[in-house]
Formats: structure tokens, sequence, C-alpha cells
């Protein structure tokens, strides 16, 4: 028991990592605002080339969606940082986080618009159009509200597991919130600056995971 | 050289793909093992919780909700880190396919928990009554009368979190495992060459876009059945 809090919850440590694992957290809430609003609007965009009336472009649309959710987060980060250089294109590690995360961000933000705009019944496009709003008039005003209104409850989720997959970014080195914590522990031998990361991941992310249950229930209510 | 005859030599190098094709293969032979293991445990630990779930004991309640908000909300990689680096330093040893085991299968579980927990909360309460009073027991009206129709509703989302989850496979690169990105980066790393890591790539994409395309599938068949 002494030995387990010890390692785990190892006070003075957490005291000595804190400055660290503070900056990382600036990192990580920097990440966020870069990875989080690319997301959701390459994900609009997708969501709606995929349901365009062209066959070609909701095709490859659909196509890009699939193949993006089908490849590990992970792989994709490691492609992006480490395949690219091979064929002469070497990001920086924030670029390659921006660039792997929004193909991977986009895909399942596309769904969850998706079913979104699905769920918004045929009659509110032919009542809006016809009474004369254009296409882009039609979805600004009068699907899109609708449909994100109906899928916000996967669209807080999604932005949740968004947070959480920032902590990928510490495998390429980029010093977030799990790296410098991992940094710490490598210097102190004890696994209480990860705790404390930990901490701070639950600190952001429990409010929204209720939040989420709580959406969830009002809708299936 | 010109730019195509690049590309290729890059990323679909012949003699390569023909070297790093068993070892390629080997880490998806790995990766599916973990991965079925994770479905299984994973699913079976979650139903265990909800059915746990449905006797409505408060404090039993309270503590199972708090755990599973953790494990929803704390990044799997974290999780992986902590075990793998903490519990040797306590004396507990144990491989590291098992850390990634262990690890996904509880966030799996805690996702499968919430998911089958909504499921049985959306069987409307006269299910439950009608077959109480034909006289089934509570085991028998969760086993024959609920669960079915739960999980019924049920199976989309937890297609695509399990779908998900799995795929979390790659973080056992992080520790070690020998799965399909680890011997993709390892390959790399040796030949100098980017054609281990698309093979990798590929190999990801032909394992998980039948599940991806079987989760759309279910979906649409979800979306029609419920209008």
């Amino acid at each position: 028991m002494e030995a387990l809090l010890n390692q785990f919850f190892n006070f003075d440590i957490m005291a000595r990592a804190l400055p660290l694992v503070l900056t990382g957290l600036r990192q990580t809430l920097l990440l966020c605002l870069v990875v989080i609003p690319l997301g959701l609007a390459g994900g609009l965009l997708v969501a709606l080339l995929s349901l365009v009336r062209l066959r070609a472009v909701r095709w490859a649309a659909i196509v890009a969606i699939d193949f993006f959710r089908a490849v590990p987060p992970l792989v994709l980060l490691i492609f992006v940082y480490s395949g690219l250089p091979f064929a002469g294109v070497r990001l920086t590690p924030l670029a390659a986080v921006a660039l792997a995360f929004f193909l991977n961000n986009s895909s399942y933000y596309a769904e969850v618009y998706r079913a979104g705009i699905e769920s918004v019944g045929r009659g509110q496009w032919d009542a809006a159009r016809s009474t004369g709003l254009t296409v882009g008039q039609t979805l600004r005003s009068v699907v899109l509200p609708q449909a994100v209104r109906n899928v916000l409850p996967d669209l807080v989720s999604n932005t949740v597991e968004v947070v959480k997959l920032t902590s990928l970014a510490s495998v390429i080195a980029l010093p977030e919130l799990l790296y410098s914590a991992d940094m710490a522990r490598s210097l102190t031998f004890n696994t209480s600056p990860i705790v404390l990361a930990a901490g701070f991941y639950l600190l952001m992310l429990w409010p929204l995971v209720r939040l989420v249950s709580r959406l969830e229930r009002r809708i299936a209510s | 050289m010109d730019t195509w005859s690049r590309f290729l030599d890059t990323f679909f190098k012949p003699e390569l793909i023909r070297q790093y094709l068993p070892s390629i293969a080997k880490g998806t032979f790995t990766t599916i093992e973990i991965a079925l293991a994770i479905v299984v445990t994973g699913i079976l630990f979650g139903l265990f919780l909800a059915v746990v779930r449905t006797f409505r004991v408060l404090p039993v309640n309270v503590l199972l909700v708090a755990c599973v908000d953790v494990m929803r909300a704390m990044p799997p990689i974290v999780l992986v880190l902590l075990v793998y680096f903490g519990l040797p330093n306590i004396g507990i040893n144990i491989p590291s396919f098992a850390v990634l085991w262990i690890v996904l299968s509880l966030v799996l579980a805690a996702f499968a928990e919430e998911i089958l927990w909504a499921g049985i909360l959306s069987v409307p309460k006269g299910q439950w009554e009608t077959a109480r009073s034909t006289g089934f027991g509570f085991f028998s009206t969760l086993i024959y009368i609920v669960l079915p129709q739960a999980v019924r509703l049920t199976v989309p989302p937890l297609t695509n979190r399990t779908l998900a989850i799995t795929k979390n496979t790659a973080l056992g690169t992080v520790i070690g495992v020998p799965e399909i990105l680890n011997q993709a980066t390892t390959g790399q790393s040796f030949s100098g060459n980017a054609t281990p890591l698309m093979m990798g790539a590929i190999a990801y994409v032909v394992l998980f876009i039948p599940v991806v395309a079987f989760g759309r599938f279910l979906e649409t068949r979800f979306r029609w059945s419920r209008v």
C-alpha cells in the first residue's frame, strides 16, 4: 500500500513536476484550439460533399470518410510525421499533428453532420426552397440549425475524443500534457507525474462526459 | 528518375515489400489476436456492469458511474503508460501485450456499459411490468424480454465504438507490443525507406474497412427500422 501510494500519488514529486506539466497543459489547450475548429470545418465540408447530387463527388467523399475512419489516428500521425519526409515533405510536429488529425477528425465529424442533416425532413428543404431561399440560405438558416441540434450529443462526444486524441502528439515529441508528464516520469522514476496529467485530462473532460450523458438522456426521453 | 518512379521507390519498393511482408503479416496476426481478445472481454464486462446497474443499488451505481466516467474521459495512451510504467515499480510485472489488452478492455467495457445501459433504459417500463406480472422473475425478464430489445438498439453505436477502441491496438507500439505499427516502424528504420510504413497502413485499411462498411450498413438498417 505504502509502495503504491509512493509510486502513484507522491505529492512531493507531483509538486516538483507541476511547472513542467502546466506548460504541457498549455500546449494541449493550444493544440485543441487548432484541431477542433479544423475538424469541425473540414467535417462540415466533407459532409456536404457526401450529400451532393453528383454521384462521383458523393462517392469520393464517402470513400475518404471510410478510409480515414479505418486507419488508426496514431498510424496516420506517424505516417505523416516520419513517412512523408521520405517523399521530401518534412513537417514540424505541430503541422504533422494538425494535418493528420484534420484528416481523421474531419471524417468523424462528417459522419456526425451527415446523420444530422439526414435527420432533417425533406419537407424542410422543399418548404424553404419554395419560399424563395437559395440552397445556401436553406442550409444555413433552416437545415443546419436543426441538424446540429439533433446530433448535439454526438458532436460533443466526438469533441471529447478529439481532445483525448491530442495526447498522441506525445509520440512524435510534441511537448503537450502527456509528453511533459512522461518526461517528468523518466526523470524521477516515479509514475505520479502521469497521474497528475491524468488528473488534468479528467478535469477537462469529465464535465463534457457528464454533459454527453445528460444530452443523450434528454434526447432519448 | 521521374517523379512517379521516385514515388514508387519511396512507398512501394518491390524488394522491400517482399522482405517485410512476413513481419507485417506477423504484426497483423498479433493485432487481430489482441483486438479479438479486447472485443470479447470488453463487451462481456460492459454487459456485466450494465446488468449490475439494473439492480439500482445506490452506492454501487455511484461508484460504477464514477469509474465508467473516468475510463471515458481518459485518453487510452495515458492509461497504457500509467499501467505499463507504474505496475513494475510496485512489484507487479505483466507483459506489455497484457497491459494493452487489459487497458483497452476496461475502456471498451466503460463505453459498452453506457451504451447498453441507455439501451436498457429505452425499453418501456411496461415491458418489465408485463413480463413480471406474467410470472417472469427479475433475471428471466432481463434476459428474455429486456436485453434482446435493448441490445438490438445498441448494435450500431456499439459497433462503431468497438471499432474505434480496437484501432487503439496501434498504441501497443509505444510499449513495444509487436503489432502492425510496431513492425512497420521497425522496418522503416531498418530499411531507411517508407515502404514498410505504407504496408502497415495498408494492412490496417484492409483489416478495418470491412468493419467500417459493416457499421455503416448497420446504421442505415437501424435508421430505416426506426422510422
